[in-house]
């Protein structure tokens, strides 16, 4: 008996590390810049948001681009103006490319594997900060195209070549 | 939600009624007009109204590109410098008589018509015109198949070729878009105003641009329409055009 | 008249490799072209916000054309009960699938946003044309591969007449749809036609034949299968009569709008330009792809399969020149806006637009045309759909030795 017990705790203490591990890999999504509770809450309750949040801006979406109806409360500038503020330590604003994930919304989504284009066209930034500099949302990994380029450059080129010859 | 956007109601409304009763006093025509379009965040657009366009083509000066930058500026059109791929919402056409030799010179964009060729060929639905008459592309269901821009007979619209990296406005690869007689301002709860190429052809002291309600016989586009009239461009598609030209001959 | 015996190819030659291997060499190429596109935008093609339809088009279309021909001699044996076509009518359906897949992938890969094609099958416009032509290619997989099953099961051949009927009509609507994608765009000068929908109907025709007696002969010839005389001259003198009736129709768009005074300009820059348009239609489309074909098939001492696969490859090569004048040289010519007026602008208004192909355009085409070589062989080798032999003693009913030699 007693060596089954000590062949358990063997296991389970072979297997903390993978726990441990683990957990350090759950995403923590930085903090929104307001908090609200229960009583003054922002859109709905967390739960209903974590799982429904992206209903919730599809519908607005649709709503503000076919109808024109521009209220607040689910539109995605106000989610980032809240949720990607400055930070309060360095003044900095995450970007959603950062590599390790600082941004409210690549947190969850590069760990749940789930790709998302808003940023290809909306700002992943505040509004009208000067956090603003060249960005760029989630593209596809670099692949080396060089060659390819080249002979398509060189193509054109000729191209070009032939026509300006020709007038 | 609902008791604080009926309060934020409450006050607008409050407002605007006490504005109006300033305006009647101060400034009859123009604030009465706006106040009378102001248009809650949370209500839907409907075909009460028309936007449209008048341009003056005897005002509009040869050489002057203001409207232009304007809307490149407020909708954050950039480009790669090549005139060939590069977004252009809004135009600047030159035109000589072949007869006479007659020079004229005039601003040319989306028509926002109320048959657009646009909206018919698109297969999803992307190209769309809004109850209120304007015609915008929903760039979140466009495939970037261009068959709209083989459709539109006023080449209005321009293919995102490059990545975007900075977006001032919504705007990102792979799709279409056009003039979107910036909805934006159009939609602005304290009134519509008018957009960037407008304000900015009043500004340059041009005056050669307004905007305003086709289907309100008060504003100042329509009665300028009844008095002096007004063409459509390639009007025998009738398309029954949202822009129309003055002087254009 | 025997049953055909139908059998697989068996595929072991060093040709057979070499010709999987090139293929795939092409598939690979066209995918790096496709991922090359992607990654940078379109910027790196050579449409621009005048031409916005280029090479991947041409492409694409021409392959989606000539889809619809192709099951001309299944139709011809099902609908027209033409005996001696039947054993020919499973390669016809495959060709016909295989081509409009290989031309559909190449549209869609060519999309701004190819992500998210789902919405094109979710979200219909139903005023679209484009939306209706959504829905007619899916259908033309469903009806032909429905078809096809019903051919090689010989429990149900006895269905396969009504399914090539349903197929027959299908394949009409689909290039009908086609060629309307071009007649609906009111505000062109070059397109704006109702001709669009039956001419593109009479092409598909002509280029279909042509591709399907190329792929037959070289099918018949590498694996080293009879192919008599008989069905070689009658494909020969069917593709005749297509190609005479494609000139007929091209003859007849362009007389229409030479009488419009609102449409002389678009006739003087198509057919007295000094642009590459003008040259690839009086070279390409007419000489290549309509004189010389005639000239082959109903010219005497030509030896049959020889003058057969000729003129089927010159079709081949007028029929891209034709789509290349049709959809890019409808775009080169500018749109009418202001008449009367010399217009200037930064946005090429009021003059001839510049194309130039850039590579990745080209190697995404040729891809395409890869993809369907590559499911033709690949149906070929795995399904047994080529009869064994196309002898003329196999397939004629009324054979007689004689009949055979006054035949050619």
């Amino acid at each position: 008996m007693s060596s089954f017990y000590k062949l358990v705790a063997t296991g389970v203490a072979l297997l903390l590390p993978l726990v441990v591990y683990a957990d350090s890999l759950v995403p923590e999504p930085p903090e929104a810049a307001k908090n609200y509770n229960d009583k003054t809450q922002c859109v709905e309750p967390v739960p209903e948001m974590r799982r429904n949040h992206m209903k919730y801006l599809l519908r607005h979406r649709d709503l503000t681009m076919h109808e024109g109806i521009r209220t607040k409360k689910f539109s995605l500038k106000e989610c980032i103006n809240c949720h990607n503020a400055p930070s309060p330590k360095d003044g900095k604003v995450a970007s959603i490319e950062d590599k390790n994930h600082d941004h409210f919304c690549s947190t969850c989504h590069s760990y749940a594997a789930v790709k998302i284009d808003c940023f290809e066209c909306h700002s992943d930034k505040p509004a009208n900060t000067q956090y603003r500099h060249p960005l760029s949302s989630m593209r596809l990994p670099e692949t080396d195209f060089s060659a390819l380029k080249k002979a398509n450059d060189k193509m054109l080129a000729k191209a070009a070549e032939k026509k300006e010859s020709q007038q | 939600m609902s008791t604080d956007n009926n309060i934020d109601k409450y006050r607008r409304q409050f407002l605007a009624s006490a504005t109006a009763v300033a305006g009647l006093a101060v400034a009859p025509g123009v604030i009465l007009n706006q106040v009378a379009h102001a248009k809650a965040l949370d209500q839907a657009v409907t075909s009460k109204n028309r936007w449209g366009m008048l341009v003056d083509v005897n005002k509009c000066a040869t050489g002057c590109n203001d409207c232009v930058k304007a809307c490149n500026t407020y909708n954050g059109i950039t480009g790669v410098g090549d005139p060939k791929t590069d977004a252009q919402w809004i135009r600047k056409v030159k035109l000589t008589d072949k007869q006479t030799g007659y020079v004229q010179s005039l601003p040319l964009m989306c028509q926002h018509c109320e048959f657009p060729p646009c909206v018919d060929v698109c297969p999803t639905g992307a190209s769309f015109k809004r109850a209120d008459g304007i015609v915008l592309v929903d760039k979140h269901i466009c495939i970037g198949c261009r068959y709209c821009m083989m459709a539109c007979p006023y080449k209005a619209r321009s293919f995102v070729h490059e990545p975007i990296h900075e977006h001032i406005y919504p705007r990102g690869k792979g799709t279409v878009e056009s003039c979107t007689m910036c909805v934006d301002r159009v939609d602005d709860p304290n009134g519509p105003r008018d957009p960037a190429c407008v304000e900015a052809c009043n500004a340059s002291g041009h005056k050669a641009m307004w905007f305003g309600d086709l289907k309100d016989p008060e504003s100042e586009i329509s009665k300028r329409l009844k008095e002096y009239g007004g063409v459509q461009i390639r009007a025998d598609l009738e398309l029954n055009t949202g822009v129309r030209y003055q002087n254009l001959d | 008249m025997k049953i055909p015996r139908y059998l697989e190819l068996e595929g072991r030659s060093t040709g057979f490799y070499a010709l999987i291997a090139i293929l795939l060499a092409f598939i690979a190429a066209g995918a790096g072209a496709f991922l090359y596109m992607e990654h940078n935008g379109h910027i790196v093609t050579g449409m621009n916000n005048q031409t916005v339809w280029g090479m991947p088009h041409v492409f694409a279309v021409f392959l989606i054309v000539a889809a619809s021909g192709a099951l001309n001699v299944a139709s011809i044996s099902s609908v027209f009960n033409r005996k001696i076509y039947k054993p020919l009518a499973p390669l016809s359906a495959i060709l016909a699938v295989s081509l409009l897949l290989g031309g559909l992938l190449i549209l869609v890969l060519d999309l701004g946003r190819p992500e998210r094609l789902i919405i094109a099958m979710t979200t219909y416009n139903p005023r679209s044309i484009f939306a209706w032509n959504i829905l007619l290619y899916n259908g033309f997989f469903v009806v032909v591969l429905v078809y096809l099953w019903l051919m090689l099961e010989r429990r149900f051949n006895k269905y396969s007449s009504i399914a090539g009927f349903f197929a027959f009509i299908w394949r009409l609507v689909l290039t009908t749809g086609t060629g309307s994608i071009f007649g609906f765009l009111v505000a062109r000068t070059s397109f704006d036609s109702a001709l669009y929908a039956p001419m593109f109907v009479i092409f598909s025709f002509a280029y279909g034949l042509a591709i399907f007696a190329v792929v037959m002969v070289a099918a018949y010839s590498w694996t080293g299968r009879a192919l008599g005389d008989v069905i070689v001259n009658r494909l020969r003198k069917l593709l005749g009569v297509f190609v005479a009736a494609s000139m007929y129709f091209v003859l007849v768009f362009h007389l229409t709008n030479l009488y419009f005074a609102k449409a002389q300009g678009f006739e003087k820059f198509i057919l007295d330009g000094n642009t590459i348009y003008t040259k690839l239609f009086w070279i390409g489309q007419i000489l290549i792809g309509g004189v010389f074909p005639l000239l082959i098939v109903y010219g005497k001492g030509l030896k049959s399969k020889g003058s057969l696969v000729v003129a089927s490859l010159l079709v081949i090569a007028g029929g891209f020149a034709q789509m290349f004048v049709t959809i890019i040289g409808g775009q080169a010519y500018p749109l009418p806006l202001f008449p009367g007026k010399i217009e200037q602008s930064t946005f090429y208004d009021g003059v001839i637009n510049l194309y130039t192909p850039s590579l990745p355009e080209i190697l995404l085409g040729l891809g395409g045309v890869a993809v369907a070589i590559f499911v033709v062989v690949f149906a070929m080798k795995n399904l047994r759909m080529l009869p064994e032999s196309l002898a003329d003693e196999e397939i004629d009913p009324d054979y007689t030795p004689a009949e055979a030699e006054s035949a050619a």
